[in-house]
């Protein structure tokens, strides 16, 4: 007990169990309440959270990278016609809007057998961070095996299902969508690549996807998911289809750690 | 017949469907799916209009056709016409003027609440203010068991979550053991598995049934995988205490779940059969949460809402030890805010008290949703003073595996001491016999390990250098 006035912060003397779980625990307390770290800790990761979904991608910023390194683009708006819409509204955030359309249509495009669509979706922070890095080391790949592609598509408030507009307008065999996913607290900046073989407006469904998730400094990385796209590629024009029938059989030096069967409350 | 002139307008809603959907307090889903008010004034023209349809109409008027949906034949069929009398003359707005008066004590809403149908309890809170929920709410009582008793007057029991990314038993175990040394856990000890296979549901279910009987923790434990992989556990003789399922008010928003009541009713029994209640033989627990029938495209053009208070019907069918309305879960298309959050969590618990449920809420919010703590502290404070059943607790607040925010352990004791909230008596006892609570159970000045846990961490201080 300490003599003067200063409230006591209890520490729990379980701090050691950190070590296996990503959880808030052993947080401690002062009187029964979050004492003052622990609660401005939260704050934090949730302000980066909310600006991963509120702060609008840099689009220019974005092209200029990507052009930089030889790659045309071509940035287009759907429907939302902002934020506060595309949350409220996923309908919206998967179709093109009029001038978006037009602009597609005025692209004279010869013929195309994959589109590369990138989406703000929730996380700006996620297409900030990955999106660039990820084509330089995508872009390469498509080319090498010869596919004809069409200027990279860069999608404000834009959903999943925005690459069906896109493969749909240009005819196109394989689409791939990069998109910020829903932010966590410990992971704002989270990116997901979703794969549709023969992705068509309206018909193609989450069923006919493939996703590979949580790609950031974190979780996987650009070489993993890229290899596990590139294996999706490939059997989806073998099988000639893409989702649930389409098992990704890569096998990823995390998951497939043993798993230790160990715990201490009952060993 | 629901037709007014208000303002110096003429509204004509035509159907109680749609008049039920006109009459909601705005949100997102209900403009998602095209049926909310178009403006304020028509919304208020439809609850004028809501107040005056007598009770007797919902089982005259039903809002999704009985032919097509079960759902509706259950609430229809098993209406308890007895029960109904004592309400039967009322309109919607008599209800509630009964509900709010002395009239309606404790023993009366326990009367009625068979004659409740779910579409009586959604067209009254559609015209009811926040507090009116609360006060009602609060009135009725509801009390389940299984290894303990859940839902005593001024009590608050809370469902422990250690969840982990990959199921990692240790990890698990990390977060069930803060959570229990913070006094919570008498709801059920509950884990959402990272995957839904039945080798890692098993291998949940044997860690869960070895915790509680080796520190012998008067509560029950439950893996939330498909009704159908708890069923293949039971049937390898995994310990299953609680059947977990989440359910919606439509039938084809059951069958997007792939479930059917009769698959429920299999389940039930399946666990019935294992007697592993000491106390009592409530061993369901469903979720629900207002907009997922809508997300599953099955909302049959009704409001979220009332779809949610359909939910209940199929609830109380399987007599549940707890349900859980995850409120803030579905994101901001179906709640856009911390309002409407607020107002939806109370709506919720205040439907499915009226018709008899264990109500807990899971407080919770996502990243893309307008809220923050400041929204999920009113909730939670306002939860608890409706009588609330259970509520979350999740280390820091911070789910891990399912990147969503609830509420933490300290959410639990905060609630304890300004409102008073005692846990479940078995587990109460349990909390104190082991000096995790003192005598009026809050946590002990000086934070040491009870001597019950003492053994598992003074090993880990050697495991934990081994492994590094």
């Amino acid at each position: 007990m300490s003599n003067n006035n200063e409230p006591t912060i209890a520490q729990d003397p379980w701090l050691s169990l950190k070590q296996f779980t990503p959880a808030r625990i052993a947080l401690g307390r002062v009187g029964m309440s979050l004492p003052t770290r622990a609660c401005l800790d939260f704050q934090l990761a949730h302000a980066l959270a909310r600006d991963a979904v509120n702060i609008p991608l840099d689009f220019a910023g974005l092209e200029q990278r990507l052009k930089k390194e030889g790659y045309q683009t071509l940035t287009l708006q759907t429907q939302a016609e902002n934020q506060t819409i595309y949350l409220q509204r996923p309908d919206l955030g998967r179709l093109l809007s009029a001038s978006a359309a037009a602009c597609l249509r005025h692209n004279a495009h010869l013929p195309v057998d994959a589109v590369v669509v990138v989406a703000d979706g929730l996380s700006s922070t996620a297409i900030e961070h990955h999106a660039e890095p990820f084509l330089r080391l995508l872009l390469p790949e498509l080319q090498q095996r010869d596919y004809r592609l069409p200027p990279v598509c860069l999608i404000k408030h834009g959903r999943v299902a925005i690459g069906d507009a896109v493969a749909e307008h240009y005819s196109a065999k394989l689409c791939m969508v990069l998109i910020g996913e829903r932010p966590g607290l410990s992971s704002p900046d989270s990116m997901g690549i979703y794969f549709t073989y023969q992705a068509r407006s309206g018909i193609s469904t989450d069923a006919d996807r493939n996703c590979i998730s949580n790609i950031h400094n974190n979780g996987l990385s650009y070489q993993q998911a890229l290899k596990k796209l590139l294996f999706l590629v490939n059997e989806a024009e073998k099988l000639q289809l893409s989702g649930v029938n389409l098992k990704d059989e890569t096998t990823d030096a995390t998951a497939n750690v043993q798993q230790k069967q160990a715990n201490f409350l009952l060993d | 017949m629901y037709k007014t002139r208000i303002a110096d307008q003429v509204y004509d809603f035509k159907t109680l469907r749609n008049l039920m959907a006109k009459a909601t307090p705005a949100r997102s889903g209900d403009y998602l799916a095209g049926v909310g008010a178009a403006t304020n004034l028509e919304r208020v023209a439809a609850q004028w209009v809501l107040a005056d349809v007598p009770l007797k109409q919902f089982l005259n008027e039903v809002l999704v056709p009985y032919e097509q949906d079960e759902v509706t034949r259950l609430i229809i069929d098993e209406h308890d016409s007895a029960a109904f009398a004592a309400i039967s003359h009322l309109t919607v707005g008599d209800f509630r003027n009964w509900l709010l008066s002395e009239r309606a004590t404790t023993e009366m809403l326990t009367a009625i609440t068979p004659g409740v149908t779910p579409e009586m309890a959604a067209a009254v809170s559609k015209i009811m203010r926040i507090q009116d929920l609360i006060l009602v709410a609060k009135k009725c009582r509801v009390i389940t068991r299984f290894r303990n008793t859940i839902g005593l007057e001024n009590r608050l029991s809370t469902r422990l979550q250690p969840n982990h990314p990959t199921d990692d038993p240790a990890g698990v175990a990390a977060s069930l053991l803060d959570g229990l040394l913070y006094g919570c856990g008498d709801a059920v000890i509950g884990i959402n598995p990272a995957s839904d296979n039945l080798e890692a549901t098993s291998r949940l279910l044997h860690m869960l049934h070895d915790v509680i009987e080796r520190y012998r923790i008067p509560t029950q434990s439950c893996v939330l995988a498909h009704v159908t992989t708890t069923l293949k556990a039971i049937e390898q003789g995994a310990p299953v205490d609680l059947v977990f399922q989440s359910i919606a008010g439509t039938q084809k928003a059951n069958d997007s779940f792939g479930i059917t009541l009769e698959l429920l009713n299999e389940a039930r029994l399946a666990a019935l059969e294992l007697g592993r209640g000491a106390l009592g033989d409530n061993c369901m627990y469903f979720e629900t949460g207002q907009g997922s029938a809508l997300s599953a495209n099955a909302h049959q053009g009704l409001d979220q809402q009332t779809c949610e208070a359909r939910a209940y019907a199929v609830a109380r069918k399987f007599k549940p030890l707890l349900v859980n309305t995850v409120v803030g879960f579905i994101g901001p298309e179906y709640l856009y805010d911390g309002k409407q959050i607020i107002r939806a969590g109370l709506e919720d618990h205040f439907c499915g008290k009226l018709l008899g449920l264990p109500m807990g809420c899971d407080v919770c919010y996502t990243n893309h949703a307008e809220a923050d703590q400041d929204d999920m502290d009113m909730l939670l404070t306002q939860f608890a003073v409706a009588g609330g059943t259970f509520i979350m607790g999740v280390p820091g607040a911070d789910d891990v595996m399912l990147n969503y925010q609830s509420t933490s352990f300290h959410d639990a004791l905060y609630l304890r001491q300004v409102l008073g909230l005692r846990p479940a008596p078995e587990f109460e006892q349990w909390l104190q016999q082991h000096g995790i609570f003192n005598a009026v159970n809050q946590l002990q000045q000086q934070p040491d390990v009870p001597a019950l846990f003492k053994p598992a961490l003074q090993k880990l201080i050697g495991y934990g250098d081994e492994q590094q």
